[in-house]
């Protein structure tokens, strides 16, 4: 097994001294759809306990490359990884065809675009990750549910009504819902495909909130439209274009001082 | 002058509008006199079976067996054969079905071969009933030695509406938005797990109308029912579904003979004593009234199932 990499980061000179976990790397990373390679030979590392942004314009792959993670393309026939995303600390190779999407899955939790919670109640919602995972003890389900849902910071609203169906709550409420059923797994890394695409702006504020929260307990990579958003909650940004990675960088540093023109361009409101 | 242009050409669109909408409130008219005729029919015929068959509509007629004599003559046997048949029909089709819509809608790969397999399926809810009965002849009757039996009935009205509950079924789950199976698979489920906890219980409504769709279209068969040599003069009941003492359920009735409400209906109409068409007409009245109450199931169940779940 190779030993757990770490790379030398700053994200501003008060943690410059701090050495930072390599939780997962893309190593030569294309993904074909039929005949369409969507993804370029990606290659990137996503920082332990960290925030890391995708950007770049519609159609870029930024949703696809998230997907790939927890390997949701697998149900779509013809498709097909190339080269490999390790997983630390035991370096294993996620879009493998010998490893079980299903064991991946359990790892690496997933919150989508539009919020989707199931019409259960909520506390069966967030319960039903443990429910899958084979959690028997109603004490047990019932302790973990309360503690996703007050790290999903939507405990407070619902905690009167956990037999009401999750779909009675609004918008921004089903996504935190639905961030609580991701959490309740304990994943290692949560991905977030632009969450809040669908939601209003104070709705979006509270999502923003919560994930910047989120940062000290659990890797995150969000896949946003929203430049400001981007910079607003992640560390680290990777800005895609027509399926390759043109520039990763520290979020500010991106934004501040793009090494690339194309990423000037773009985050400048060129195209896009 | 300029405040004239723009009344002018304000009044101009208004006449636009109102020119346009005409051809709306025609459609309107339309749609609502073809269906208010269709209607209509039902509703006409229903009440001149119930008008013509009004003398026998009574609960004797319920309660007896037919008889030479018209007016001793009832109904027993025959609704007690449809309603066994039924329950063998449901009972069959439901499990086989469901079973088989969810792996083409949820397992199958989508290939030339399964594509083949759902034309066929639509197919078959196109065939003559008559041709099923002709088949279960051969199959059921002989060559299962299932004789005239309920079992063998059932089995062919299970085999014709088959194809209903596979295309109803396939709908339902397809109702399913896909947002559903990913949450539910991102949280690590198996496919038999998104089935089973969450594709199923969410289409339950669906399932059961088109079941219960079928079901109705079942009730009414005559034709592969007297292919397959249903009786038209039974006077003893086959033994009751239901026991006092333990198992409690009994599964003898299923080899007996039977008769069917189309039957007996068919059987009336065709002697000469007009005193039997009463009989006739009493016997459509309470067969039409059996299904019109098992599609209002249907739409109570539908109803039932979408308050729940709205996506």
């Amino acid at each position: 097994m190779t030993p757990r990499p770490t790379v030398e980061a700053a994200r501003s000179p008060a943690n410059a001294e701090e050495a930072l976990v390599v939780k997962s790397r893309a190593e030569g990373l294309s993904f074909h759809y039929g005949a369409v390679r969507a993804l370029k030979d990606l290659n990137i590392e996503i920082r332990e306990k960290r925030v890391t942004a995708l950007i770049g314009p519609s159609g870029c792959g930024k949703t696809t490359f998230l997907r790939c993670f927890n390997r949701m393309h697998d149900p779509t026939p013809g498709t097909r990884y190339e080269g490999r995303i390790m997983l630390y600390p035991d370096a294993l190779d996620l879009v493998s065809r010998g490893v079980d999407p299903i064991e991946v899955r359990m790892r690496i939790g997933m919150v989508f675009q539009k919020p989707n919670p199931f019409p259960k109640s909520i506390f069966e919602n967030v319960a039903y990750g443990l429910r899958v995972r084979g959690m028997r003890s109603n004490a047990r389900v019932e302790e973990e549910v309360e503690r996703a849902l007050r790290r999903a910071a939507i405990w407070e609203e619902v905690k009167d009504r956990l037999d009401n169906s999750g779909l009675s709550l609004s918008g921004g409420q089903q996504q935190r819902l639905c961030i609580a059923r991701a959490l309740a797994t304990n994943p290692e890394i949560l991905l977030f495909d632009e969450p809040t695409s669908a939601l209003d702006p104070i709705a979006t504020a509270r999502i923003e909130e919560l994930i910047a929260e989120l940062r000290d307990q659990v890797t995150v990579i969000i896949v946003t439209h929203n430049m400001q958003q981007a910079a607003r909650v992640s560390d680290y940004t990777a800005f895609m274009y027509l399926g390759e990675l043109i520039e990763f960088d520290n979020t500010s540093k991106l934004f501040t001082n793009p090494s690339q023109k194309a990423t000037e361009d773009y985050i400048t409101g060129r195209y896009g | 002058m300029q405040a004239t242009t723009a009344e002018a050409s304000l009044r101009q669109i208004r006449a636009d509008v109102s020119r346009r909408k005409i051809l709306d409130q025609v459609f309107v008219i339309v749609g609502l006199l073809i269906m208010f005729s269709a209607l209509l029919v039902l509703v006409i015929l229903f009440l001149d079976l119930v008008q013509e068959g009004a003398p026998r509509l009574n609960w004797d007629f319920v309660n007896s067996f037919p008889s030479r004599k018209a007016e001793r003559a009832g109904i027993l046997s025959a609704w007690v054969g449809t309603s066994l048949i039924m329950l063998t029909t449901a009972g069959v089709s439901m499990p086989v079905g469901v079973a088989a819509a969810i792996y083409l809608e949820e397992y199958a790969p989508k290939n030339w071969m399964t594509a083949i397999i759902e034309i066929n399926v639509t197919n078959l809810a196109g065939v003559p009933s008559i041709i099923y009965g002709l088949l279960a002849l051969g199959l059921f009757v002989y060559q299962f030695n299932l004789g005239q039996s309920i079992a063998a009935a059932g089995l062919t009205l299970s085999l014709l509406i088959l194809p209903i509950v596979i295309v109803a079924t396939r709908e339902a789950l397809r109702a399913v938005p896909r947002a559903i199976r990913e949450a539910a698979y991102a949280l690590g489920a198996t496919r038999w797990e998104v089935t089973a906890h969450h594709v199923l219980p969410y289409s339950t409504g669906g399932i059961l109308t088109g079941m219960i769709i079928g079901l109705s279209r079942a009730i009414g068969e005559t034709a592969p029912l007297i292919t397959i040599g249903a009786l038209s003069f039974i006077a003893f009941l086959p033994e009751s579904p239901f026991k006092g003492e333990f198992p409690f359920l009994s599964f003898a009735w299923l080899k007996e003979s039977y008769t069917a409400m189309p039957i007996q209906m068919f059987n009336w109409v065709s002697r000469p004593d007009p005193a039997f068409q009463v009989n006739a007409a009493a016997a459509g009245a309470i067969l039409l009234g059996m299904t019109l109450l098992m599609n209002g199931v249907a739409i109570y169940v539908r109803y039932r199932f979408r308050k729940r779940i709205n996506w």
